[in-house]
């Protein structure tokens, strides 16, 4: 009841302010609500905000590798941000596979020079993570199944890359990630 | 409580007025699952999983709070802690079998009770909110399930962890950042374990609160019945106690009996041996599966394999939402106003055809991802959404109903001397 009566006082008051549509009371609600409403919001961002990756997670996000070991054809499995990366080193002959691959067949259309760095197109760096749905692929270890493009191949779909580590066949829709790395020296390499 | 001849709740103690002129719970108690509620007398045995359902829901609660008792939720312990349970604990191994194969029953109840909703058009007007709330409390189950297989970080926890989160990377641009605040990582660790053990803890209580609202909204017009027709008078009725709490109290019985036969004898039998192998983020293993009551959503969401104007795997992802999702708009794609599948000649076919559809999306999801297996998973989802999209309101329109009975009491009685008085049936036995 008071709320009418309180109401109806306030469309007096807007009347006489010459008929404005925007009553007193109408603006007290929005403004009292607004300032409500930013405090809510302002009040969940730490509690949506801890669940991103904390310090001691991001602290891990580079990672240096040792490649002086690595023969040509050749990979390795190390870890970088709890994921798995495969360190390959290409031999001549996977090299010229990758390049003959007109870009024309590619799902996700890259050549190997843009997946390497300049003057080093053996050192073929990527996540191994399939694109599908992050399981790790096969193809690092001797023997291992490399799938019908001898790159590496996903067991979990069936998902086969080449020797650029490039999507050729199966769901998976895109090229296994390349991670943001350089060269320390001519033997370590700098992950992240 | 919704009908007029429900009988008023009535202390028979002082105390007990005492407390109803100021707590009135034993009220609400009776009111709804009492005598004070009434419930068509014609009620058959599907009528009993919802029940069975909210059994399930609490030993899962009981067994969940004392099994985290004794659980960490570290990276580095998890396993351990959950092979401590089964050797060290005492009773710990009977406390885990009884959780996760629990949580199996609870599904197998819940399907049930969901397909019962189905044939019987238990969706319709006037239940669609509680058919509603039926799928949210269906949909929070699945994430119960899920954060909760991935508790003990064996193999199978690990790696369903990272391909369940990596549907949300399917979509662009937020998608990856949604993944990694999921996760609190770039992959599946100690951030990750924690916040699904958190929600883990909190999730079945939410359900609990749900399950209160299914039954608030469904003592408002009361329960269906399998003629579907609207209770009309008194002679419609039983009082929910003592007939069935009598009914549902010996078929509980009954199921727990069944449970108790898988828990004894064969607890590992619905599980993944690959889950007794503890998490390795270097290694997947050849064959990832889920829990066998989502094999038919994994179908739906590896059914997509080529690209069409969207890439595959958000298609893949999209469906599988939305397999779901098209059931909150039953009730509106179902426009027949028979409700239950005993008058309805064609649709009662097709729900037969739906069940066999489900059952081979359940065996595809089972297998790995080679042919036959994803061409008869990709006929399989198509025949789905076709089932609720097309065949459905294709029904509705064009088929002629049988004759429905006039009232649930000239449905019993067909003048077959068994059946013409149900025992107790006259309101003087009933209490």
């Amino acid at each position: 009841m008071a709320t009418l009566e309180q109401s109806a006082e306030g469309s007096e008051i807007a009347h006489a302010d010459g008929g404005e549509g925007v009553r007193r009371r109408d603006f007290i609600n929005v403004a009292a609500l607004s300032f409500a409403g930013v405090g809510v919001v302002a009040a969940s961002l730490p509690l949506i905000t801890q669940m991103n990756p904390s310090a001691d997670v991001l602290a891990l996000a580079s990672t240096e590798v040792d490649i002086s070991k690595i023969a040509p054809g050749q990979a390795i499995k190390t870890i970088w941000r709890k994921q798995p990366v495969f360190v390959r080193n290409l031999t001549p002959q996977e090299i010229a596979a990758a390049n003959k691959v007109p870009l024309g067949d590619l799902r996700d259309p890259q050549t190997l020079a843009e997946r390497t760095k300049p003057g080093k197109p053996n050192w073929l760096i990527t996540l191994g993570v399939c694109t599908h749905l992050g399981c790790v692929p096969l193809g690092t270890g001797e023997g291992e199944n490399r799938g019908e493009y001898g790159g590496y191949f996903c067991p979990c779909h069936g998902s086969h890359y080449d020797t650029a580590a490039r999507i050729r066949k199966g769901p998976a829709p895109l090229n296994l990630q390349v991670p943001e790395y350089q060269f320390l020296s001519d033997t370590v390499v700098q992950i992240g | 409580m919704s009908f007029s001849w429900a009988r008023p709740y009535e202390p028979k103690s002082p105390f007990m007025r005492w407390l109803d002129e100021r707590l009135p719970l034993p009220r609400l108690v009776y009111g709804a699952v009492g005598g004070g509620y009434p419930v068509p007398r014609n009620l058959n045995y599907w009528w009993n999983y919802g029940v069975l359902a909210g059994v399930f829901l609490t030993i899962q609660i009981v067994t969940g709070i004392v099994l985290a008792m004794h659980y960490y939720a570290s990276a580095d312990g998890a396993f351990n802690s959950v092979e401590h349970i089964m050797r060290n604990v005492n009773a710990g191994w009977l406390l885990r079998y009884a959780h996760a194969n629990g949580a199996s029953f609870f599904f197998i109840v819940t399907y049930i009770h969901i397909f019962r909703g189905l044939f019987y058009g238990s969706y319709k007007a006037p239940r669609e909110l509680v058919w509603m709330l039926g799928l949210v409390i269906y949909l929070l189950m699945m994430a119960t399930a899920f954060m909760g297989y991935v508790l003990p970080w064996g193999q199978m926890s690990y790696w369903g962890a990272q391909v369940i989160t990596g549907f949300f990377s399917a979509f662009p641009l937020v998608g990856e950042p949604v993944r990694i605040w999921l996760l609190g990582g770039y992959a599946p660790d100690q951030a990750a374990l924690t916040r699904f053990f958190s929600l883990h803890y909190l999730l079945p209580f939410i359900i609990a609160a749900v399950v209160v609202l299914h039954i608030w909204a469904l003592h408002i017009p009361g329960s269906g019945n399998p003629t579907g027709v609207d209770v009309k008078d008194e002679k419609d009725t039983l009082p929910f106690h003592p007939f069935y709490t009598a009914k549902d109290g010996w078929f509980a019985a009954g199921f727990l009996a069944l449970f108790a036969l898988v828990l004894y004898f064969a607890p590992n039998a619905l599980g993944h041996p690959d889950n007794y192998i503890p998490a390795n983020p270097l290694a997947t293993p050849a064959h990832i599966v889920p829990e066998w009551y989502f094999w038919p959503f994994y179908v739906i969401l590896r059914a997509f394999t080529v690209d069409f104007i969207l890439p595959a795997k958000l298609w893949g992802v999209l469906a599988m939402f939305a397999s779901i999702l098209l059931l909150f708009f039953l009730p509106w794609l179902d426009k027949s106003p028979v409700r239950s599948g005993h008058y309805r000649p064609v649709f009662k076919r097709f729900f037969w055809i739906l069940l066999l559809d489900i059952f081979v999306l359940g065996l595809c999801g089972m297998k790995p991802a080679v042919q036959p297996w994803v061409a008869i998973g990709q006929l399989a989802t198509a025949y789905y959404f076709l089932h609720f999209l097309v065949i459905l309101p294709l029904i509705a329109a064009f088929e002629t109903p049988l004759p429905l009975p006039d009232s649930i009491s000239s449905s019993v009685l067909h003048g077959e001397k068994k059946e013409a008085a149900p025992l107790g049936a006259a309101p003087a036995a009933a209490e």
